[in-house]
């Protein structure tokens, strides 16, 4: 059943990810963005990582992507479908990065044994003990807010400085 | 009691999702007639009352109506979206309703089923999640609907929605902090062991939950994206018949689900004030009523007849809030745009975040000072009580917020007080003023 339900969240994905970059509407391509969201989310609760999932939701789908939106709409780009991408040096760009980001996918994964990301899994039986110990929040919380605390708060100051320079470089120009 | 084996709960979730969704729906359906009659009885008219008794069948006959009615379809709009964005609104609405309990678990002779369509273990956090995807059919609506005036709605809508959300997320935190978990069902029952609704320990949070949730339903005074004096009626101008009918069914399932969600989270839930016999909580899969003094467990005893109870104490609690959305709606005036931007941003934001720091500190110190119970729950009812107090004096008298006689500077505070505005005190006027009495004397 799992098992069934992971193809066909998994189709949705990546499906809606062509229709990402396939619709040639912004507001389509954004909508194919929340499905694609949308059905990681689905995989993540079939992992019983149902806290990411409505962490993915709630930050992504909902927020970001309102954001998007917004802005979208804004500049009124939704109800013109002439193609702004320019053939050329941006396609080579976006495959150098598309091709980029698959290698290092790739050798992340696919030397199961000797990625550090993998190393660091406790395993299934690991897994239901810590998540059975603190809970399906704990088991992000403690980490996040005792090990990687300083990474955290740094990433917090981080946006705060990008927030306070949006604001600038935006009251700037009135 | 055991719990179900896995065909029966199969069945059973079958049979709750029909139960859950047609109620809710009928629900939505008489909703609207009580909004009608109520505005009636507020306006000093009837409303409609010649459907049936009382009027008890006019919902029926609107819902004949509208599927009756001529569907248009604007020339310049966009098809596909136009169609999705009602199917959105009334999706994402509907489905919020199952994960809020409406009653104690009910022993049947194949085990003790749940009163909750689901029971997931990050109920409040879904709930967030799906109306927080709820701006996707309003702002749709208006977009796909290629007219100035849904437009606007729909902007309006994504910015109002986005900045309470915020304030929504925060003003739950108290509550997750006091129940230690997000789990629907285990803040019902934390309250139930606490001997307090988090009304009273919460209260500021609660205060803020009421408004963010009338602004994340967009009813007055924060309609904003259908103010009907300015833009028509806003991002569902274009839509007629059914369509039109589902952004309604929208609206008032999400109103339920708010009020739901305000009986759960703040209310007790379904349990019935002043009595123990309805404490029923899965804990380490066996149905426990508490704890003994030395912390053995005691088993619960569902009864049928405490179903029906714990029902009707949540459909009373409910229906008390749906009524103060009606209620409200026609007694409040609409809110200016920048004055709910302002609310959102410059008063809910900072004062549900400085709440969070002082019931984050408040229980600390009661955990590190080892006070439990009665005390625990009486000692945060007392800070709650001063914060609530001093946010109400804040936003009253035009500290805060005011009209549009405002000095952009906001130095200059007015004081409505009838004396002040007599001239009578002219001294105390402008001490109070900063000097600036001329201002207010004019």
């Amino acid at each position: 059943m799992i098992e069934i339900l992971f193809y066909i969240f998994a189709a949705v994905a990546v499906g809606s990810a062509f229709g990402v970059v396939l619709q040639k509407n912004p507001v389509g391509s954004l909508l194919f963005m929340v499905a694609t969201l949308a059905s990681l989310a689905g995989i993540f609760v079939l992992f019983e990582a149902h806290f990411l999932a409505a962490i993915q939701i709630i930050v992504y789908a909902g927020a970001i992507m309102v954001l998007f939106l917004f802005v979208i709409m804004l500049l009124n780009l939704g109800h013109d479908y002439r193609r702004d991408i320019q053939v050329g040096v941006g396609m080579v760009l976006a495959f150098a990065t598309t091709g980029l980001i698959a290698g290092i996918l790739v050798r992340q994964f696919g030397g199961a044994e000797t990625s550090p990301m993998l190393a660091a899994f406790p395993g299934p039986e690991g897994m239901d003990a810590l998540l059975a110990e603190q809970g399906i929040i704990g088991a992000i919380a403690r980490p996040l807010f005792t090990d990687y605390v300083i990474v955290f708060e740094l990433t917090g100051i981080l946006l705060l400085v990008a927030l306070v320079g949006a604001i600038a470089i935006a009251k700037r120009r009135v | 009691m055991q719990e179900l084996s896995p065909t029966a709960f199969l069945i059973s979730s079958s049979i709750k999702v029909f139960l859950v969704f047609s109620v809710s729906l009928l629900v939505v359906a008489y909703m609207t007639l009580l909004e009608r009659r109520v505005s009636g009885f507020i306006q000093d008219r009837l409303g409609p009352n010649r459907v049936g008794p009382f009027g008890l069948l006019q919902p029926i006959a609107d819902g004949i109506k509208n599927f009756l009615k001529e569907e248009t379809m604007p020339a310049t709009a966009n098809r596909p979206f136009f169609i999705l964005a009602p199917m959105l609104s009334i999706f994402l609405a509907v489905v919020l309703i199952g994960v809020v309990p409406f009653a104690a678990p009910l022993p049947t002779p194949w085990g003790v089923v749940d009163m909750v369509v689901a029971d997931i273990p990050v109920g409040i956090l879904f709930i967030l999640a799906f109306s927080s995807l709820g701006v996707y059919g309003t702002v749709l609506a208006g977009w796909a609907s290629n007219n100035k005036y849904a437009f606007l709605g729909a902007l309006r809508s994504s910015s109002q929605m986005v900045s309470y959300e915020v304030a929504l997320g925060l003003s739950l935190i108290p509550v997750f902090i006091l129940a230690g978990n997000v789990t629907l069902t285990e803040i019902v029952w934390q309250q139930q062991m606490l001997g307090f609704w988090y009304l009273f320990p919460l209260s500021l949070a609660f205060l803020l939950f009421v408004i963010s949730g009338f602004a994340e339903t967009n009813r007055l005074p924060f309609d904003m994206p259908e103010a009907e004096s300015e833009l028509v009626t806003g991002y569902h101008t274009e839509y007629s018949s059914m369509k039109f009918s589902m952004f309604m069914i929208g609206e008032y399932a999400h109103i339920l689900v708010v009020s739901a969600l305000m009986a759960t989270l703040f209310l007790g839930g379904w349990s019935v004030p002043f009595w123990s016999g309805d404490h029923m909580f899965w804990y380490e899969g066996m149905l426990i009523s508490g704890f003994t003094a030395a912390g053995e467990p005691v088993a619960a005893e569902p009864a049928i007849w405490k179903t029906l109870l714990t029902l009707a104490a949540f459909a009373l609690k409910t229906g008390f809030f749906i009524l103060v959305f009606v209620w409200v709606r026609w007694t409040l005036p609409r809110f200016r745009y920048d004055q709910v931007m302002h609310l959102g941003w410059k008063v809910m934001l900072p004062t549900s975040l400085a709440y969070v720091m002082l019931v984050a500190a408040t229980v600390l110190v009661l955990d590190q000072m080892a006070v439990e119970g009665f005390l625990f729950g009486a000692v945060l009812t007392a800070v709650s009580a001063v914060a609530t107090g001093i946010f109400v004096f804040a936003l009253d008298r035009d500290r805060i917020m005011s009209g549009a006689s405002r000095s952009r500077s906001g130095e200059v505070r007015e004081v409505r007080t009838p004396v002040a505005q007599s001239g009578l005190r002219p001294r105390l006027a402008g001490a109070e003023m900063g000097g600036e009495s001329d201002y207010t004397s004019k």
